[in-house]
């Protein structure tokens, strides 16, 4: 009997959080269903799906989208090129090597919000060194995180300051795993690299680009620390992403109902994207600890 | 392929120094303007040869700063101490809670088991603001709003994932056989646990709980909708701190440097874990 309650005993505690967890997440739900503003209690009632209806003809809602879309399309894509990269340069163990690899690290361990702080310092137009190294090649007026025009670029360049090392590290440690034979066999044949690279080192590594893909894309898409940290969504509506703008929706416009049906619709995203990356990643784990 | 030519050389070294420039460039520039003066940073063109000075540091830790205007109280310090605590008791009840569990998950195949672990994984995905916004309202009612307590609860959502997932894979590694000869030998369970279980997952609980911490202190957006002015952390602070009249840019490069550091020491103390870490395990480094 006592041996039949243990693992529950231990997991108790856990169980807990995880019902403490759901309670404010079966909130928002409700939240969600409702026409809910904190200005206008007297308002309160259900509402079904209205505000979910309402979005389709809202434009702030298709800004958020194609924003957040296009942020994460451009954080993944170029992030994922540039690790992959940086990874091929430090393939081969060694001390330099290792000591990039492990200085690289730096970044990715900076708070994202402090982080774009450091940039917004850089890139300040009145003493930012990165607003006067831009002007020595002509861009005399670039305003960076402040102009619609190069907003986006501003925070996709420190959100790929700050987590190209992650995708570097995980391939780094993929790349450094791979069993040798293929390559030396390749190399006795005189096979062009070009060969060994596409037909031998990205199909051996794809299990490991695809969980930092899947990583990166489900914390993209939530991106909110950089973003908020640096411009607040602005210039305008410039940079509204999910989290962004239900964060504004609920604390400045105190439309609760909305701001949760908005965090509904980025749930249900990541929601989709973590039930392909836990089959992908269980996977790996199970070869991981196999192999041990 | 050891015979690289000089010039692959030459194009791998540059293309390297360019990686290193990118990357370490902001945190050596920004160390730099934490030791200047505002006349020294207003200059242009900006120059690395000046007169280092420890004013800001001075007006930091001392918590107050003084001005042409006045006195100007600042409560960074208090903000280092937020997060200092915040952290620590965040991981030690994450380790409290989750060491246990892990082990369960690991030694006994049980169906509640692999649904706490995965309702804990995906949250870890879920976007925070769905469950810190309605917190947020319960906090003011339940008076949470303003205690560590409340806090140190939802930060379980960072630590309590990683304790989990990463303690568990070591304890699946680890054979059981051992525990059952000291059990076999009369001992109870608990003791079996903590003599044998623990002592042979320690480094999978060191590198949890270091990464946890790590996490926990570099999070920003929980603090920012849960805590009162005088329990934010750094990161909230420190974004403060820009917009506030009257601070000057070199104090607020010195409150990033000073917010920065323990997480970056601790980084490179930690480096051989965090691979499998980060990728909660699935990838051993």
């Amino acid at each position: 009997m006592y041996r039949r309650a243990l693992p529950y005993m231990l997991s108790l505690p856990a169980l807990l959080v995880c019902i403490g967890i759901l309670i404010p997440f079966g909130t928002a739900v409700y939240y969600s269903t409702q026409r809910y503003n904190l200005s206008f209690p007297q308002a309160r009632g259900f509402i079904g799906l209205e505000n979910y209806i309402d979005f389709f003809s809202d434009s702030a809602f298709w800004n958020t989208i194609e924003i957040s879309l296009l942020y994460t399309f451009l954080t993944v894509v170029l992030e994922l090129l540039l690790g992959l990269g940086i990874a091929l340069l430090l393939r081969t163990p060694g001390r330099f090597n290792n000591m990039v690899s492990i200085l690289l690290l730096l970044p990715l361990m900076t708070a994202p919000a402090i982080a774009a702080l450091m940039w917004k310092l850089m890139t300040n137009p009145n003493f930012g060194v990165l607003s006067y190294l831009i002007s020595l090649i002509g861009f005399d007026d670039f305003r960076w995180a402040s102009s619609p025009s190069s907003a986006l670029f501003t925070v996709v360049l420190v959100d790929m300051w700050v987590y190209t090392p992650f995708i570097m590290i995980l391939l780094l440690a993929g790349l450094r795993s791979l069993p040798r034979q293929p390559f030396e066999a390749a190399e006795l044949d005189g096979v062009p690299r070009s060969f060994v690279f596409f037909r031998i080192t990205l199909p051996m590594l794809m299990p490991y680009i695809i969980t930092a893909t899947l990583f990166r894309l489900l914390d993209s898409i939530q991106q909110f620390d950089i973003i908020y940290a640096m411009t607040q969504g602005g210039p305008g509506d410039k940079l509204m992403v999910f989290q962004v703008q239900s964060y504004l929706e609920f604390f400045q416009y105190t439309n609760v109902g909305r701001s949760a049906a908005l965090l509904m619709v980025l749930w249900a995203i990541t929601y989709f994207l973590s039930n392909l990356f836990v089959k992908h990643w269980l996977k790996l784990r199970e070869r991981a600890h196999g192999n041990a | 392929m050891n015979h690289t030519s000089t010039a692959e050389r030459i194009i791998r070294g540059l293309l390297l120094t360019l990686v290193l420039l990118f990357f370490l460039f902001p945190i050596f520039w920004i160390f730099l303007m934490s030791f200047q003066t505002n006349e020294d940073i207003l200059r242009i063109p900006p120059s690395l040869f000046f007169t280092p000075t420890l004013e800001n540091y001075v007006a930091l830790i001392s918590g107050r700063l003084s001005t042409v205007a006045g006195d100007l109280d600042i409560a960074f310090m208090r903000n280092l101490w937020n997060s200092v605590l915040l952290s620590s008791l965040s991981v030690g009840v994450a380790l409290i809670l989750g060491v246990p569990a892990a082990y369960a998950f690991a030694r006994f195949k049980f169906r509640l088991g692999e649904n706490i672990a995965f309702t804990l994984l995906s949250f870890r995905f879920a976007p925070p603001l769905l469950v810190l916004l309605p917190l947020s309202l319960y906090f003011s009612e339940l008076g949470l709003s303003d205690t560590y307590l409340g806090l140190v609860w939802v930060y379980q959502l960072i630590a309590l994932p990683l304790i989990l997932w990463i303690v568990r894979g070591y304890f699946e590694d680890i054979s059981p056989d051992i525990e059952n000869a000291y059990r076999i030998d009369g001992h109870s369970w608990a003791k079996t646990f903590r003599k044998i279980a623990i002592p042979l997952a320690r480094p999978g609980i060191a590198a949890a709980s270091l990464l946890a911490f790590i996490f926990c202190w570099n999070n920003f957006v929980f603090a920012l909708v849960l805590a009162s002015a005088d329990k934010q952390p750094v990161t909230v602070g420190a974004l403060a701190f820009v917009t506030a009249s009257g601070i000057q840019y070199g104090q607020v490069a010195a409150a990033i440097v000073l917010s920065v550091t323990p997480t970056l020491l601790l980084a490179l103390y930690a480096q051989r874990y965090l691979v499998e870490g980060l990728s909660l395990g699935a990838v051993k480094g």
